[in-house]
């Protein structure tokens, strides 16, 4: 039962680390149409982005308070130009496509932002330290033999990930910019006839969704270091993305955490019993069928289609 | 000047139904033909029947099926790789358990093989649009992916999960020189390009135009959803799964489940979306360009860094190309939303009214 619990709470743990990036997608999705595909290129991005500046900056010999808010920052900065060239360069260009040609586009993105954010912070595995503490805690252990091994970094990041969906809910339901978001997100031709600005309004969702990204990196990249496979990120988020709903906040926070319980459970106990490895298709396998009984996903916008 | 229809009447219901109407492109159609089986073999060397011609042409193949399903039926699928891996584990299993049959026997068996496995990852279709299909045939990529690796009954439980394809030969000729498999690829990729061609002229290929347009509005003037997709799902794996069967028995000779990973799907959908949706012309453009892009820039790299004196590592080099070749696509979508398929037609309209246009 013990075992269970650690594995359950492990799973969890990794599936908010999932909604991290699936969040990012569900923005973009929602107030422009347009599945991003390079949501994974972009935590990439700004994890190297954050990693090589609070290195440069250490060895100025800033405080460390004083590094890594500038690291944040300098990564920040580089999200917003590669939001406003999206939305400059390509999603201008490309108003009224379809929505595949779209889809494609960000996969060019992709591997432009791969090559770009390689080139210039290179491609090494660089480790990052944030400040959060690492090391393992045991839980419960007047309960079961031994406790349960919980690590402190999971627990921190599912504590950011709370605060940025709160932080989210507020911009979204409070701000102006929000509302005009919303709108947005309802209907395009509307929102642009009461005069939002489009084109704007773009660059700021790509540009929060940089940000998404930015704590994505950050996240997974004081877990696993920042390394190129941060990037395939994205892969692990889109089966969270289809179960919960590529238009629902909830949905991402909601999915990845039946997703990530569910990927570990039955890496753990069906596994070893079909040769290992199954986590990658049963998240697949297990959004799949959810999909077979509601096609738009847990917490999707109802489709309706008209003739 | 030259392309110019006038004169050419169509006198019969043939005529007015030909793949080709215009003379002007037969006979441009006959001239690339004799090129590409008369003229390529006498002058190709080895390096180019390697790196550029076999690859496209069964990569067209591929592209062609790919394009069945998304062009013609208007569901996109991001699981193709492994329905190339599934028609290249098939051959090569029928090849190993079934050692009376000829390779090329087994190619076409395996594109029945990759049809069924097609069939039943397209039942989901059936239920899911859109994008969540697309995530949903990742299920398909991803569950491939693991089988290749971990059901060691696929690799015939070679200790290092490598397979070897079985020496091709026909009659008592053998057929394992470069020329000889690429006139092999290039003769089949023909073949079935020309059958998909009336396919989709068909009675099933306007089915499929009708669900890909709206699938609600094809139900109601009595397409049967179920038979439309799921054909589209056949016929597509089919086509992939022959692609992969000459990609493994053809072109790699040995490979590992690494050969078809999601990779492969991607850059199958970036020619197809290249070269241009509901095209057979389109798929092989977007083929061509799609395996000479790397081949140019990876050539043109290095000496463009040392014009303007500056040393290129092989790693900067990839990620450069990985820049370049993003930004292209992002280039092309942009120029021509409508792929390489649209630009040749519009080439051709230009010409139709050249020197006068209005």
């Amino acid at each position: 039962m013990g075992f269970f619990l650690e594995v359950l709470i492990g799973g969890l743990l990794a599936g908010v680390l999932y909604s991290l990036v699936a969040l990012g997608f569900v923005l973009i999705f929602k107030a422009s149409g347009v599945f991003n595909f390079a949501q994974g290129a972009m935590v990439l991005t700004a994890g190297l982005a954050l990693v090589r500046a609070l290195d440069v900056f250490e060895q100025w010999h800033w405080p460390f308070g004083l590094a890594l808010l500038s690291a944040f920052a300098f990564a920040a900065v580089i999200m917003a130009i590669i939001a406003w060239m999206v939305e400059r360069l390509v999603l201008r260009k490309l108003v009224n496509q379809e929505d595949i040609i779209l889809f494609m586009a960000t996969i060019g993105i992709t591997f432009f932002l791969e090559g770009l954010a390689q080139t210039l912070f290179g491609a090494d595995v660089y480790p990052l330290n944030v400040g959060l503490p690492k090391d393992p805690i045991f839980l419960l252990e007047s309960l079961f033999d031994g406790g349960i091994l919980v690590n402190e970094l999971d627990i921190w990041a599912a504590v950011a990930a709370g605060l940025l969906v709160a932080g989210l809910a507020l911009f979204f339901q409070r701000t102006r910019i929000g509302r005009a978001l919303r709108a947005v997100a309802d209907d395009h031709a509307a929102a642009q006839s009461v005069g939002i600005p489009l084109n704007q309004i773009w660059f700021i969702v790509w540009l929060v969704a940089g940000l998404v990204a930015l704590v994505a990196g950050a996240v997974w990249g004081s877990k696993l270091g920042v390394q190129f496979s941060l990037s395939l990120l994205a892969l692990k988020a889109l089966p969270v993305l289809i179960l919960g709903g590529f238009t629902s906040v909830p949905g991402a926070i909601i999915g990845g955490l039946i997703i990530g319980a569910g990927e570990k459970l039955a890496e753990v106990f069906l596994g070893p019993s079909m040769g290992g490895g199954i986590e990658i298709w049963f998240a697949y396998v297990v959004a799949l069928l959810f999909l077979l009984f509601r096609p738009q996903g847990l917490f999707g916008e109802r489709i309706i289609e008209r003739v | 000047m030259l392309y110019r229809e006038a004169g050419q009447f169509k006198a019969s219901y043939q005529a007015d139904q030909a793949i080709f109407p215009v003379a002007q492109d037969r006979l441009v159609m006959l001239a690339l033909l004799v090129i590409a089986f008369l003229v390529v073999p006498f002058v190709t060397s080895e390096y180019v029947y390697r790196a550029v011609l076999i690859p496209t042409v069964i990569l067209s193949l591929a592209a062609i099926g790919l394009n069945v399903l998304m062009g013609y039926c208007g569901q996109v699928s991001l699981g193709s790789g492994a329905f190339m891996g599934v028609g290249a584990y098939a051959a090569y299993n029928l090849a190993v358990r079934l050692p009376f049959l000829n390779p090329f026997v087994c190619i076409l068996l395996s594109g029945f093989v990759a049809a069924a496995v097609g069939i039943v990852f397209g039942i989901p279709s059936l239920r899911i649009k859109g994008f969540y299909l697309a995530c949903a045939t990742l299920a398909a990529q991803f569950f491939g992916d693991w089988a290749f690796l971990r059901i060691k009954w696929v690799t015939n439980y070679t200790p290092s999960g490598s397979v070897n394809a079985p020496p091709l030969q026909l009659f008592g000729w053998d057929l394992s020189s470069p020329t000889a498999n690429y006139l092999v690829a290039l003769g089949i990729t023909l073949a079935l390009a020309l059958a998909v061609k009336n396919i989709v002229r068909g009675h099933i290929g306007r089915q499929w135009m009708a669900i890909r347009d709206m699938d609600i509005a094809a139900e109601i003037i009595g397409v049967r959803p179920l038979y439309a997709k799921l054909s589209a799902f056949a016929v597509s794996s089919f086509l992939i799964g022959v692609a992969g069967a000459m990609w493994a028995f053809l072109y790699l000779g040995s490979w590992e489940p690494a050969a078809f990973d999601i990779n492969r799907s991607f850059s199958l959908m970036f020619m197809v979306i290249i070269g241009g949706l509901g095209s057979i012309l389109g798929s092989a453009l977007g083929a061509i360009f799609i395996v000479l892009l790397p081949i140019f820039l990876n050539q043109a790299l290095p000496p463009l860094g040392a014009a303007v004196g500056w040393q290129i590592s092989t790693a900067t080099v990839s990620h450069f190309e990985s820049m370049i070749f993003g930004a292209l696509i992002v280039f092309f979508l942009v120029v021509e939303p409508h792929g390489l398929a649209r630009l040749w037609s519009i080439g051709k309209e230009k010409l139709r009214l050249w020197p006068f246009p209005h």
